[in-house]
């Protein structure tokens, strides 16, 4: 007997896991849809290795009748396609887990680990149904029809996926579904095996993205028509969604011959009047440092996605970590005034990216959304985004004969124009330069110059964005988080159910806003949770504010941290 | 148009007196005014260098930006607008050495810009160190026995790249200079002109006497569609030919195949959006 949700939890999280080609990913899109579609909540977060074939990548869905937005360790259920199943998976198989795998191809794997091994012969299914790729469509009549999903809902999504191949194609699709489904009623059913979760109507109509697809729509919303960017995991995702729709979308895409090239094409297409975007990891941005450098100094606006994953060097490719703020708030030489983000939600990311383009062209600076592989590769099902409100500012004037580029102002912003929008001449130039532009050592002007560009900062400062604050008002205890961690704590705290704790949760991360040490001065303890080996964050908190956060629950294995080791950590330390 | 009004009042030219440069900065003021084309219409990027410097020492529109990256700058400018005449000047060191990497793309994308070279076979700026076009032997303070490495032969490489159009010129032939100049800018798509350049400072083995002894004009009958014969004579030398090596008509530009322009001609500093340009987008995602 095995009932869903387990005891304790008010959802199932279910693992796949395979070879990269084997069809993992097209079983988890098929299920992803299908179950949102049936009215569930659904979290998934994929992880893989820095392959294209073989190996072994995998999944976790969460299907629930109240939101998920975070990763499990807790497998309810694993289903692997294939053997070779690693150890990041293998170590979390409990005695609870009930495991639905082929024996011919699992064989005894992970009999040591104590859990339940249902043998349902995928592959011979597969096989029948038309060949071995059908494998994962079996595997995804089976749940489908453990989940309950109306099996029209799957259908039509595999006719609608696979009609351009050919009909028979689709036929055999459709016939590995039914072979699922029947695996269930007869092996799976048959022993027990059940889910009770209520449909909640709610997730039907929403949105199922990822964090990819939040920063490209930010981006599009907010007027992006340039972005060039050199192909470096996990980025890639915002230039392919940009290089996808760039005919219907009216933007100009190029993959540069390095970073290099990407941030000074940027800056140039910015210098022309365009919306300029790059989307890079951290060795791509430390190669766009000077670039960066170029930004300050030029006041061309642009606006950088910045998708971390572990260093320092490659590190590792497809993996994830929060260890690139520090290269964000400080890269390129000299004092560089710009702004940082980094979204805990959807929402948040696709707003911030919006927001990012009008304070990148109202101040003339760089703004960086920082995200990491996590965030970019995990979907969950959002409201539609509200764009009702949302307008996109040019701050672009006309110039006059006698036009000054950098007219030294009061706020710093010199009004800008563009080549060919009016009569004057517009220069800009990587050295000190004039009102003009023109290069001039003049050590007065210097001064004047710097202390120009570096008041726009109080402008920036005015519009940043307040943390976010969750849990009680009249706080002992105080969780500090930044970036993707923001549901993973959330949920860590409902689980830790631990008393007088707030959390404070900061999406914009540098400048940090003025409230800040008055939040942290309130509690009588505050911890930082962080992905990466420092406490980075802590420490720019401590340089910003001189309030030294000391309890720092670190993360940096390369995989994101789970929500039971959250509140695990956090209880140890809090109570 | 009087080449005057590229004349810029008041400037403290930092070159040093009989440099080639004060040559080219004239052709180019030339060809401009020539081409009719007025100086808020012109945008003129480079990097970092002494040649790199003549966007301060005339009119124009300019984005002096970092060592070695004039080419992307300009790139990307002229994709955002395509109205403009957009040029990118600067040394040998600049646009082949630390940029070398964005020369060899940005002519396999053929945007419709002007690149110009000053070569002198030596960095100005940073007081004589060898160049990427230095000959084998130049001896400068930091290659104290002499250059070991083979010179670098940008029209070679451009014309196995496919440029569409490279030439040579020198910078004392001013009237030939202002000619290629011209042409190079009519032409629709990425242009190269190398122009050699004595530096009186920092090279006394390429000197006035040797360009001139070393130099002389493609003959008449030079086929410049001709991708073979221009790879012989870019290939050619010492002495070296001057004149348009090779030129190829029609093909695309990078800036028209954005997507930017599929179905709008506007550029881009006056578009605006508004929240609808993502409705059928967020759709897709239900
Ligand atoms: C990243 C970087 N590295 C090095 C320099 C120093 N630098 C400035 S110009 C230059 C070489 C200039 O030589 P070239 O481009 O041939 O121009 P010339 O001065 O001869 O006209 C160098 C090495 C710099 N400005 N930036
Ligand atoms: S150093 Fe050479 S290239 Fe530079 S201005 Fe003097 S002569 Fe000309």
């Amino acid at each position: 007997m095995f009932r869903f949700p387990s005891k304790g939890n008010s959802d199932l999280s279910l693992v796949l896991c395979g070879a990269a080609g084997q069809g993992v990913q097209t079983l988890e899109e098929i299920l992803v849809d299908s179950f949102r579609k049936a009215g569930y909540h659904v979290f998934a977060s994929r992880e893989y290795m820095s392959r294209v074939r073989g190996g072994s990548n995998s999944t976790e869905i969460r299907v629930s009748s109240k939101r998920v937005r975070a990763l499990v360790d807790r497998m309810d259920i694993l289903l692997p396609l294939n053997g070779g199943i690693r150890a990041n998976i293998r170590e979390r198989v409990t005695p609870e887990t009930l495991i639905l795998g082929d024996a011919a191809e699992i064989k005894d794997e992970l009999a040591d680990r104590g859990g339940t091994f249902l043998n349902v012969p995928l592959m011979e299914k597969g096989r029948e149904a038309g060949g071995p790729v059908y494998t994962g469509i079996v595997a995804a009549g089976l749940l489908a029809g453990l989940l309950g999903v109306p099996p029209e809902i799957p259908e039509g999504l595999l006719k609608e996926r696979f009609i351009a191949k050919s009909e028979q194609v689709v036929k055999n699709n459709l016939s590995a579904f039914e072979k699922g489904m029947g695996l269930f009623r007869e092996l799976v059913a048959s022993k027990g095996v059940s889910v009770d979760i209520a449909k909640e109507n709610e997730a039907v109509g929403e949105m199922m993205m990822n964090g990819s697809d939040a920063v490209s729509l930010g981006a599009l919303a907010g007027g992006c028509d340039f972005m060039s960017s050199y192909p470096m995991s996990p980025a890639t995702g915002v230039l392919t969604y940009l290089a996808r729709h760039a005919r219907s979308h009216a933007v100009a895409v190029e993959q540069a011959e390095d970073e290099i090239a990407a941030i000074n094409m940027a800056l140039g297409a910015s210098y022309g009047g365009a919306r300029s975007m790059v989307s890079t990891s951290g060795g791509g941005l430390s190669l766009m440092g000077e670039g960066v450098s170029l930004t300050g100094i030029t006041e061309l606006p642009v606006v950088l996605h910045i998708g971390q994953r572990p260093g320092p060097a490659t590190g590792m490719a497809t993996r994830t970590e929060q260890g690139d703020l520090n290269l964000a708030v400080y890269c390129g030489h000299g004092d560089v005034p710009r702004a940082v983000f980094a979204p805990g939600s959807l929402e948040r990311a696709f707003r911030l990216t919006f927001d990012a383009f009008n304070l990148a062209d109202e101040f003339q600076v760089p703004v960086f959304i920082l995200t990491d592989q996590y965030f970019l590769n995990s979907f969950y099902n959002v409201p539609e985004f509200d764009t009702s409100g949302l307008k996109v500012q040019r701050f672009l004037v006309e110039s006059g004969e006698d036009y000054r580029r950098y007219e030294v102002t009061e706020s710093g912003v010199s009004p800008r124009s563009v080549p060919g929008f009016g009569k004057g001449i517009v220069g800009t130039d990587s050295h000190e330069h004039d009102e003009v532009g023109h290069v001039q050592e003049d050590f007065e002007l210097r001064r004047r110059m710097v202390d120009k560009r570096l008041r726009k900062r109080k402008g920036i400062l005015e519009r940043v964005i307040e943390p976010m604050m969750t849990g009680p008002k009249d706080y002992r205890n105080l969780v500090v988080t930044w970036g993707s961690l923001y549901h993973i704590v959330e949920e860590a705290l409902e689980k830790a159910d631990l008393e007088g704790t707030a959390h404070l949760h900061f999406d914009q991360v540098f400048p940090l806003h003025p409230d800040t040490r008055a939040y942290l001065d309130k509690a009588e303890k505050v911890i930082t949770v962080e992905g990466n080996a420092t406490g980075q964050f802590a420490d720019l908190v401590r340089k910003e504010t001189g309030f030294l956060i000391e309890e720092r629950v670190l993360w940096y294995s390369g995989l994101q941290v789970p929500v039971e080791t959250v509140a695990a950590k956090l209880l140890e330390l809090l109570r | 148009m009087d080449h005057r009004i590229y004349d810029l009042e008041g400037i403290d030219n930092q070159w040093c007196p009989g440099c080639g440069d004060f040559q080219i900065l004239e052709a180019l003021k030339k060809a401009l005014a020539g081409l009719e084309l007025p100086p808020e219409k012109v945008v003129l990027f480079s990097g970092i260098g002494q040649a790199a410097k003549t966007p301060h020492f005339m009119k124009g529109n300019f984005f002096n930006g970092l060592h070695g990256r004039s080419i992307s700058n300009a790139t990307g400018m002229k994709v955002a607008n395509r109205a403009l005449t957009v040029i990118a000047i600067g040394g040998d060191g600049d646009m082949y050495g630390e940029g070398g990497n964005h020369f060899v793309h940005t002519i396999r994308r053929n945007p419709d810009i002007t690149n110009i070279a000053h070569n002198n076979m030596v960095y100005g700026l940073t007081k004589g160190q060898a160049s990427p076009t230095s000959s084998v032997g130049f001896k400068t303070p930091v290659q104290v026995e002499g250059v070991f490495s083979e010179p670098f032969n940008p029209v070679a490489v451009a014309v196995a790249l496919g440029a569409s159009f490279v030439a040579r010129a020198y910078s004392t032939n001013i009237e030939q200079t202002v000619g290629i100049i011209k042409e190079a800018i009519l032409h629709k798509g990425y242009a190269l002109v190398d122009i050699f350049q004595p530096c009186v400072t920092f090279n006394k083995v390429n000197t006035y006497a040797w360009f001139k002894a070393n130099t002389f004009d493609l003959p008449g009958d030079h086929d410049p569609s001709d991708r073979m014969a221009a790879m012989e004579r870019a290939l050619e030398g010492p002495p070296y030919p001057l004149g348009v090596l090779y030129k190829v008509e029609g093909r695309p530009t990078f800036e028209d195949s954005m997507g930017c322009y599929h179905e709008d001609d506007t550029p881009l500093y006056r578009r605006v959006y508004g929240p609808e340009r993502i409705k059928d987008l967020l759709s897709s995602f239900r």
